[in-house]
């Protein structure tokens, strides 16, 4: 046994170790050793026998290593060729697998639900009885569903509105492509725009025609379908989708420029700040006053009249604002990279 | 187990049916569009679920016509609200995700996600 010191030995975890092994004899050895400063053994002979030790065992190790290495190899290869094939395959037939078992558990579920159309399904409830009979007096809308989400549940609409907004803005993150500090543009937007005008027409007679007859009846239509909104089916998120679609065709027929003169970023922050900021006060003003018998000071007006429905068309006409900015903001991003 | 009701809830059989097809293409296909495109098919089914589960047989949509409002001449409006905030969230995550793929096709120059990935750990690597 050798007796050459490494700082693995000097440590109080070697030594207890060690003591705890070998008993109190190693220990007292070593003390004794250690006071004595000389070592008991010449060393020469059995370090010439170790290297020769450390010899082998370092060439055993190398091929050891090398054949290791070629295993690795051979495991690299076959999983690049058949191992992918089988591990794809093996993938495949358990997403069938997953997919199949996953529609016949709901379809299970699908056999215990009430039918399709019958009148005392669980869903048909007092929440359901209270918004038909009492909606049309406690909110003003002849649509029950536009009273019901823009007035009963405004807050959860205020949420949808929030999350197209915060939507767009993620886009915006990731897709715009800014300009240079100076306003220079970089390398990226040159290429982005000659890309664009490359692949959409410029000053398209067709299309230009078409446009210039029928952006603005797209955009009655819109406007039409918002501000009916309690009255007739549609509604903010129906007519923003709808105006943003005019947006849209102006947009390809007459190009960046000209739809660059009324919708920049700043409209886009300006309109979204505005319409969010005031659907969110009109509706911290009427949790607090306008249910359960408080007056609010808003006039419900006749049901039926285009001024009814106390603040449902001002809030349609927010939440349709955002949409159709977010909308048109996802096109232009997705087009350009910029508006 | 009363599997003839299938038959009668025709609807959300198929609804349940389009669900399981979107969620197989969302593990099957390795491309990015085509998994999204998995996604909007589940959003898809989950509406028309809905909108099957708030139809009752013989009534109308509601909106107070003739001052009508006796709860036997409407369908329940609720469902129509949880579909109409299920289409947001859908465009807006569908948005996002799209975003995201274009970002990731310029940096690698691939939608096959499997590669992405293959490409970002030898990223990582180096």
């Amino acid at each position: 046994m050798s007796r050459r010191r490494s700082d693995w030995e000097q440590r109080p975890q070697a030594r207890i170790r060690k003591w705890y092994k070998e008993g109190f004899l190693a220990l007292d050895e070593e003390i004794i050793d250690h006071l004595t400063q000389e070592p008991r053994h010449t060393h020469l002979q059995e370090e010439l026998i170790e290297a020769q030790q450390q010899a082998e065992s370092s060439r055993q190790h190398d091929r050891a290593l090398a054949l290791e290495r070629m295993d690795q190899h051979n495991m690299l290869i076959w999983a690049r060729t058949r191992g992918r094939k089988a591990i794809s395959r093996f993938h495949v037939v358990l997403a069938l697998a997953l997919g199949l078992l996953m529609i016949i558990f709901l379809l299970d579920t699908v056999a215990y639900m009430p039918r399709f159309g019958d009148p005392n399904a669980p869903g048909a409830n007092e929440v359901s009885r209270r918004y038909i009979e009492q909606g049309l007096t406690e909110t003003g809308a002849t649509n029950i569903v536009a009273g019901m989400i823009l007035d009963y549940r405004a807050f959860d609409t205020l949420g949808e509105a929030t999350v197209l907004f915060i939507a767009a803005s993620a886009v915006l993150i990731l897709l715009r492509i800014d300009r240079n500090k100076d306003g220079s543009p970089v390398q990226e937007l040159i290429a982005a725009e000659s890309d664009d005008q490359h692949y959409e027409p410029r000053n398209d007679r067709i299309l230009q025609g078409s446009a210039m007859v029928l952006s603005p009846i797209i955009f009655l239509y819109g406007i039409y379908i918002i501000l009916n909104g309690h009255l007739s089916p549609g509604g903010g998120f129906s007519g923003g989708a709808i105006i943003s679609a005019g947006l849209i065709l102006y947009l390809d027929a007459f190009g960046f420029e000209k739809a660059g003169r009324f919708f920049t970023y700043k409209t886009f922050m300006w309109v979204s700040f505005f319409a969010l900021s005031f659907y969110a006060l009109a509706k911290a003003y009427s949790f607090y006053c306008g249910a359960n018998g408080i007056p609010s000071g808003i006039p419900l007006g006749t049901p039926g009249a285009i001024l009814s429905g106390g603040l449902i068309m001002p809030l349609n006409i927010a939440v349709g604002m955002v949409v159709a900015c977010t909308m048109y903001i996802f096109y232009a991003l997705f087009r350009k990279g910029g508006l | 187990m009363p599997w003839s009701l299938l038959y009668e809830n025709l609807e959300q059989t198929v609804a349940v049916i389009l669900f399981g097809i979107g969620f197989s293409i969302l593990l099957l296909q390795r491309n990015l569009i085509r998994k999204i495109i998995g996604l909007n098919i589940m959003s898809t089914a989950t509406y028309l679920f809905l909108a099957s589960m708030g139809y009752i047989q013989g009534r109308k949509a509601p909106i107070v016509t003739d001052g009508v409002t006796d709860l036997a001449a409407y369908i329940n409006p609720i469902p129509a609200g949880l579909v109409l905030t299920g289409i947001v969230v859908s465009v807006s995550f569908t948005g996002i995700m799209l975003a995201l793929t274009v970002r990731l096709y310029r940096r690698y120059r691939t939608l096959d996600i499997d590669q992405i990935a293959l490409l970002a750990k030898g990223e990582d690597m180096a």
